[in-house]
């Protein structure tokens, strides 16, 4: 039983990472209409951001993240004006080019800095925590936590300030809004840098646990992907529930069927699922 | 007038191709080009289901490792011939291509290059963890060289050189009647518009799916000719970030063009040679290259070029001649 | 030529074509009108074979062909362009249309690389054919321009060449005279005359009423998804429900 609860724990903290990462970038396909592929690399950015200030500037790992999340929320919308921006008209294939080459020199600006090894960032939450039978580690209850209320602030955000609409109209129907009225270029902007926040912030949250190293993107940004495919590109639910949905996946898996294998489980679902109804879970209009 | 200036510059390239050894100092020259080869054929593979059909596969580098890992299981594990194992690899590859294919080109582009880019994670995995079957991280140590076919004997690096050239030759020339046919016809009307190809009469799946299998057969062939030629293999093959690497030669040279990604596949990794303190970080430099290129010269080198000479070679727009004569009537 | 019987289509909740019938007889020029979405495009896909009908059938020469891909129906001898055109922008005008009658060659990936007298036949009957088509729609001089120069209606009219060197029956042309002047359009109707008299059946989607009205033979005229008039040009412009239909809309 406990180790059943056990994995829940897992799931739950996986899936919010996973969440937060996959909800920035299905905000940023509303606008693209192209998977970002360095959307990976704003949430390494956003570790290494906060292992700079954390372990060489001293200081505490609150502001590491909030200074992660505002570094990352900068290269963000760096990314979107020079480059994705001037893109506007090109082909699709452009695009992902060239999402492709500032992932590039992200990573390598990042090995270039830091050096290729991996390393440990610093968090205050290292107890275990006992309830009853069950231990769990603090940190893994921050995730959850902190995953829970930034899921619940971004909602409210989106769903009962008029920026917030305007994002959604955005995401949904980019020539919609645009006839409306709305400003394309602020609202770009803005959403790249929630999307590159919330990338930041997750893998501030999720590093403790996991190592900082260059290519701690390359997995979670995969997953994301899957997680935008299955629960619909541009929907906020569909990245949430999606990313639970992964999360308890590879948890359970990890556990009943196998450690090795199971980061193929995300990849095998979408796998499976785009065999098998090519336009995704849930369809919607005309992508 | 251009046909009979193409021919002319393929045979010089094929010239210095040939003389390369002699001009060369060492024998890591002869490794550097010979790589660079190998990466060519596999470059010019994935142009063909990208460049000219258009279609971004992300799991192209997982395909060349499929050929690699191919020729290293049977001659290592099984004792099978150079040869025999060398003639399988891009078959072994193409046969997962058609089921690959058969799923992931009835998806919209993007989701096409997401699904492939997991199916390459997939392959990178597989081979990591399969370690029954793959050695695992260890990887394969100890391929055989190619064995000797009558009088030529491939144990020397500058035979290998020959050999390798040999077979990027071959394939450039099956690329190049594939291009300039009918057939290449097809796959750019497909990469123009999938609405407008239909119209046009032209089954899309059927055409996509012969683009995508040609061109990991490409990436095949030349991972067995990757096992051959360094002789020991890691999953680090079928990392995307080769992938990566040969969508930059791709961009450099010229998407959609034949000259365009050989002269990327080979230009590039020479001048990273070059600038060796780059080698490492050599992607700060490419990643900003890239997007340049990408914004400001999406043709590549040669792509751009080749532009510059179709305009010139084409009639040029009609001079206006209406307002001279309304002068001369007032 | 062209029998339409009961056509619907639904998208989930809405109807965008609801039980339209229609007989389009060979060798006419059949306009096809109606306000801003009326469904006259959703009903062109359907017929050239882009997207399936809900219900409803499509008979080609007899022939059933609902729920043909839009390529088996190019083959059956069904043509259409679109209302932009995407050409090769980097290649000449030519080069551009001698895919256009790739669906009527019979060469594989064999004749390709063994480089067969089958294949050399093929491409030159290829090239042939576009240049036909180009000399039909009055272009033979721009074979060699690039085509990212040309003009609007130059493109327009090589648009039709690529559609009839695919050797259609019938031509489905959405919007032909799109972005073109008066003098331009005018010109373009000759084309399509021109076209019919050749032995084509066409049909078109337009907006402009004065090329219609000298144009078609007969006239199709939807409404929210369903036809609310067919007849003569004289009859349509009669017919009260069409006049009504039009009202507040601004069409010349």
């Amino acid at each position: 039983m406990e180790l059943f609860l056990q994995q829940v724990l897992n799931g739950l903290t996986l899936g919010g990472v996973y969440s937060l990462v996959a909800l920035g970038l299905t905000l940023v396909y509303g606008i693209l209409h192209v998977p970002n592929f360095a959307h990976g690399a704003f949430y390494m950015a956003g570790a290494y951001s906060a292992f700079f200030l954390i372990n060489r500037l001293g200081l505490n790992y609150w502001w590491g993240m909030l200074g992660a999340a505002a570094t990352v929320a900068l290269i963000s919308v760096l990314s979107e004006r020079l480059v994705f921006h001037p893109l506007r008209k090109a082909p699709y294939l452009h695009h992902m080019i060239a999402s492709i080459g500032i992932l590039l020199f992200l990573e390598a600006g990042a090995q270039a800095l830091w050096g290729a090894d991996f390393h440990r960032m610093e968090t205050p939450y290292t107890q275990l925590l006992t309830f009853g039978s069950l231990t769990l580690p603090a940190q893994r209850l921050l995730i959850i936590g902190a995953a829970f209320t930034l899921v619940v602030l971004l909602q409210v955000f989106l769903t009962r300030t008029i920026t917030g609409a305007t994002i959604v109209a955005m995401a949904q129907n980019r020539e919609g809004a645009a006839l409306v009225g709305i400003d394309a270029t602020r609202v770009a902007m803005l959403t790249f840098a929630i999307a590159g926040a919330l990338a930041g912030m997750a893998a501030v949250l999720y590093a403790p646990i996991n190592l900082v190293y260059t290519s701690m993107g390359h997995l979670v940004i995969t997953k994301a992907f899957v997680i935008i495919v299955l629960g619909g590109m541009g929907s906020v639910p569909g990245a949430i529930v999606g990313g639970l949905i992964i999360g308890f996946a590879e948890a359970f898996g990890a556990f009943y069927i196998s450690t090795d294998y199971k980061d193929i489980i995300a990849f095998a679902l979408l796998v499976l699922i785009l065999s098998v109804r090519p336009q995704g879970l849930f369809a919607r209009g005309a992508h | 007038m251009k046909r009979f200036n193409a021919k002319i510059g393929w045979t010089v390239l094929l010239l210095l191709a040939l003389a390369f050894p002699y001009m060369a100092g060492n024998d890591y020259h002869l490794t550097v080009m010979s790589t660079a080869y190998i990466y060519a054929i596999a470059t010019v593979g994935l142009n063909l289901i990208t460049g000219y059909t258009g279609q971004f596969n992300l799991a192209h580098s997982g395909f060349m490792a499929v050929g690699a890992y191919t020729v290293g299981i049977l001659t290592v594990d099984y004792g099978v011939p150079f040869w025999v194992a060398f003639a399988l690899s891009g078959f072994v590859a193409a046969a997962i291509g058609v089921f690959v294919g058969l799923v992931s080109l009835r998806l919209k582009t993007h989701f096409f290059s997401i699904f492939t880019l997991c199916v390459g994670y997939i392959m990178f995995l597989l081979i990591e963890k399969w370690e029954s079957l793959t050695h695992g991280t260890g990887g394969i140590v100890g391929i055989p060289a190619p064995e000797s076919i009558g009088p030529l004997d491939f144990s020397e690096p500058r035979a290998q050189y020959y050999l390798v050239l040999f077979f990027l030759v071959a394939s450039l020339w099956i690329m190049h009647r594939i291009v300039h046919s009918l057939l290449g016809r097809t796959f750019m009307a497909i990469r123009n518009s999938d609405d407008l190809a239909q119209a046009l009469g032209i089954p899309l799946m059927r055409n996509k799916l012969l683009a995508f299998v040609l061109s990991v057969f490409f990436a095949g062939l030349a991972g067995g000719l990757y096992a051959g030629y360094v002789r020991f293999l890691g999953p680090g093959i079928a990392g995307v970030e080769n992938t990566f690497d040969m969508t930059m030669y791709m961009l450099v040279g010229g998407i959609g063009t034949l000259l365009g990604p050989l002269l990327g596949a080979i230009g590039v990794p020479w001048l990273t040679q070059y600038l060796q303190v780059l080698q490492e970080y050599r992607f700060v430099v490419f990643g900003p290259v890239l997007v340049l290129l990408v914004i400001f010269l999406p043709h590549g080198i040669v792509g751009t070029w080749l532009n510059r000479q179709r305009r010139k070679a084409a009639s040029p727009a009609p001079v206006a001649v209406a307002p001279v004569k309304e002068v001369s009537h007032a | 030529m062209l029998d339409i019987e009961s056509l619907t289509k639904r998208f989930g909740g809405l109807t965008a074509v609801n039980d339209v019938s229609a007989r389009f007889a060979r060798g006419t020029i059949n306009a096809i009108i109606g306000p801003n979405g009326a469904g006259k495009t959703t009903f062109f896909n359907l017929i050239s074979g882009a997207i399936r009908p809900t219900s409803g059938r499509i008979l080609f020469d007899g022939q059933d062909v609902t729920g043909l891909r839009a390529d088996q129906a190019a083959r059956l001898g069904m043509a259409r362009t679109f209302q932009t055109t995407a050409l090769f922008d980097t290649a000449t005008v030519l080069d551009n249309l001698i895919v256009g009658h790739r669906l009527r060659t019979r060469s594989t990936l064999v004749d390709v690389i063994l480089g067969t007298k089958r294949l050399r036949d093929e491409e030159r009957i290829c090239r042939e054919k576009a240049r036909a088509a180009l000399d039909f729609v009055g272009l033979a001089h721009i074979e060699s321009r690039i085509a990212g120069d040309i003009s609007q209606e130059e493109r327009k009219r090589v648009a039709f060449a690529l559609a009839l060197s695919t050797d259609p029956a019938l031509l489905l042309l959405d919007e032909p005279a799109g972005g073109v002047n008066p003098e331009e359009t005018e010109g373009l109707a000759r084309l399509i005359r021109k076209m019919a008299h050749s032995g084509l059946t066409v049909c078109l989607i337009e907006h402009k009423m004065d090329m219609i009205m000298n144009l078609a033979d007969r006239i199709l005229v939807l409404n929210y998804g369903e036809k609310i008039a067919e007849g003569t040009p004289a009859e349509i412009r009669a017919n009260p429900a069409v006049i009504e239909a039009y009202l507040g809309s601004e069409h010349a």
